[in-house]
């Protein structure tokens, strides 16, 4: 273990790992979401309320799933970045969050448009939606924050300290907007009976949301690998890299 | 790191003397304590010009825009809480001081709280009779407020902390904060609704003293770590 945690100090280690493990990601990133999108949108049954409307699952879940998780992997760099200080992880932490709050967005829209045909209206508060919008919010901070710091190291660290507060805030945040929500609104619109839901509509519901895990995954080693390159750029090793690939072409 | 030849105070006094330094220095420059309640009636003045005079109709919204308002007021007042301190560099001897840091911390948000929490709390119910806040809930008002804004003025130290070094850190601040202020004011809000229609309200202002809990246990650790990173960063 401890050993691990000493390689991962190193970010070359990491870059040629990361490079050969990263087109296996995206084969099966690409993969699996080509299959789930096809098997979803034209072979899984029509829901008997919602008709064809349902299908926006496909898009909604994977991505709600990865807005949540990618918090919570962020907050987990950043600790790791500040107990072990291993720069890495707070490369990796500073690539995810762009990509958490695309989720995020992602999943609000779908879920916006989803709520036409289903709901009559683009938005309303509920539960969901409202912790969604303030996940939003969230990510939008940690970024933020990152970019107003002037050097390099003081942004991570705030980055990681903000990012670790929000994840405990996310539960606390989580239940109280659930029962402010019983509080106003008569629980009228839960339409996602999810233990209902029939294998023939669940099983490309799943081969969707591990698509999706495993494109996050995928591109955060790309990002990540970049980010190394750009903050490692006076390194040797960089530099030898470079001209190696110079050379080759 | 021990001076032997130095008495060591323990952390008890030097707390009790940073809360006298800090409710000296507020009281002196009374503009600071004042203002956020100015602003507090002022943006309640806003309600019922933007929306409607309507007694009837103002009294159904009235626990929300309070709270909102007093949340708003309390945000004002942050961005000040740290600033002097990092500007004359009191800051930094405060962080080198032997005493643990976290524990001053609470000592700050404690005389921060005295001088912002507490007296929006005290003007609130004012306000409340203006938006025909129905009989009944105001000592509900007061207390959520005062319960509440304790819990604000510590997540939002946090907040202040770690944009202390920032030149303009006052718009990020909210960003940052406001998001994390949303449990408090759903339960703030709901204890005064509460009230107002007759319902118990003890489970609501239990919920508020539990996120005060979790907000004393974990906030000034946070708060100190934001200000290690400010000084350095």
């Amino acid at each position: 273990m401890w050993a691990f945690i000493q390689k991962l100090r190193s970010p070359k280690w990491f870059y040629a790992i990361g490079g050969k493990c990263q087109p296996w990601f995206w084969a099966a990133a690409l993969g699996l979401i080509a299959l789930g999108s096809v098997w979803g949108l034209a072979f899984a049954p029509a829901d008997y309320q919602q008709g064809n409307s349902f299908r926006i699952i496909y898009v909604h879940v994977p991505t709600a799933f990865l807005a949540q998780s990618i918090f919570v992997s962020m907050a987990a760099c950043g600790l790791a970045f500040m107990v072990w200080k291993i720069k890495l992880a707070d490369m990796a932490a500073s690539v995810m969050a762009p990509i958490g709050a695309l989720m995020t967005f992602v999943a609000l829209y779908s879920g916006a448009v989803w709520g036409v045909p289903t709901w009559g209206t683009w938005w309303i508060w509920d539960a969901r939606l409202t912790s969604m919008l303030i996940l939003l919010f969230l990510y939008i901070g940690v970024i933020a924050l990152r970019r107003a710091f002037a050097s390099l190291e003081g942004g991570a660290r705030a980055a990681s300290v903000l990012a670790m507060v929000g994840v405990i805030n996310i539960p606390i945040i989580k239940y109280s907007v659930d029962w402010w929500y019983t509080l106003h609104q008569p629980a009228s619109f839960t339409i996602t009976g999810r233990a209902a839901m029939p294998m023939a509509m669940w099983a490309p519901l799943l081969v969707m949301v591990v698509g999706f895990y495993c494109f996050f995954i995928a591109l955060t080693l790309t990002r990540t690998r970049s980010e190394i390159l750009r903050r490692e750029g006076g390194k040797r090793w960089v530099r030898e890299l470079v001209e190696e690939g110079a050379d080759g072409l | 790191m021990n001076r032997p030849n130095e008495p060591q105070r323990g952390a008890d006094a030097a707390v009790v003397a940073m809360l006298k330094r800090d409710l000296m220095l507020l009281l002196r420059q009374r503009g600071d304590v004042i203002n956020p309640l100015v602003f507090f009636a002022l943006v309640i003045t806003l309600f019922p010009i933007g929306i409607s005079p309507e007694p009837a109709l103002l009294a159904v919204v009235a626990p929300g825009l309070l709270w909102v308002a007093a949340l708003l007021a309390a945000l004002l007042s942050l961005d000040g809480l740290f600033r002097s301190d990092f500007d004359d560099g009191s800051l930094e001897q405060w962080l080198l001081a032997p005493q643990p840091t976290a524990l001053l911390c609470m000592a700050k948000v404690l005389a921060h709280w005295l001088l912002t929490g507490l007296p929006l709390a005290l003007i609130a119910p004012l306000l409340g009779v203006m938006l025909a806040l129905p009989a009944g809930s105001y000592w509900a008002l007061c207390v959520s407020l005062a319960l509440g804004t304790a819990s604000l003025s510590l997540i939002g130290a946090i907040g202040a902390a770690l944009t202390v070094g920032l030149a303009r850190g006052g718009v990020l601040l909210s960003l940052l904060v406001l998001p994390l202020y949303i449990p408090v004011l759903i339960f703030g809000s709901g204890a005064v609704s509460a009230a107002v229609v007759g319902s118990g309200l003890a489970a609501h202002l239990a919920i508020l003293g539990a996120l005060l809990a979790v907000a004393l246990m974990l906030a000034p650790w946070a708060i100190a770590a934001a200000l290690r990173i400010s000084i350095n960063g």
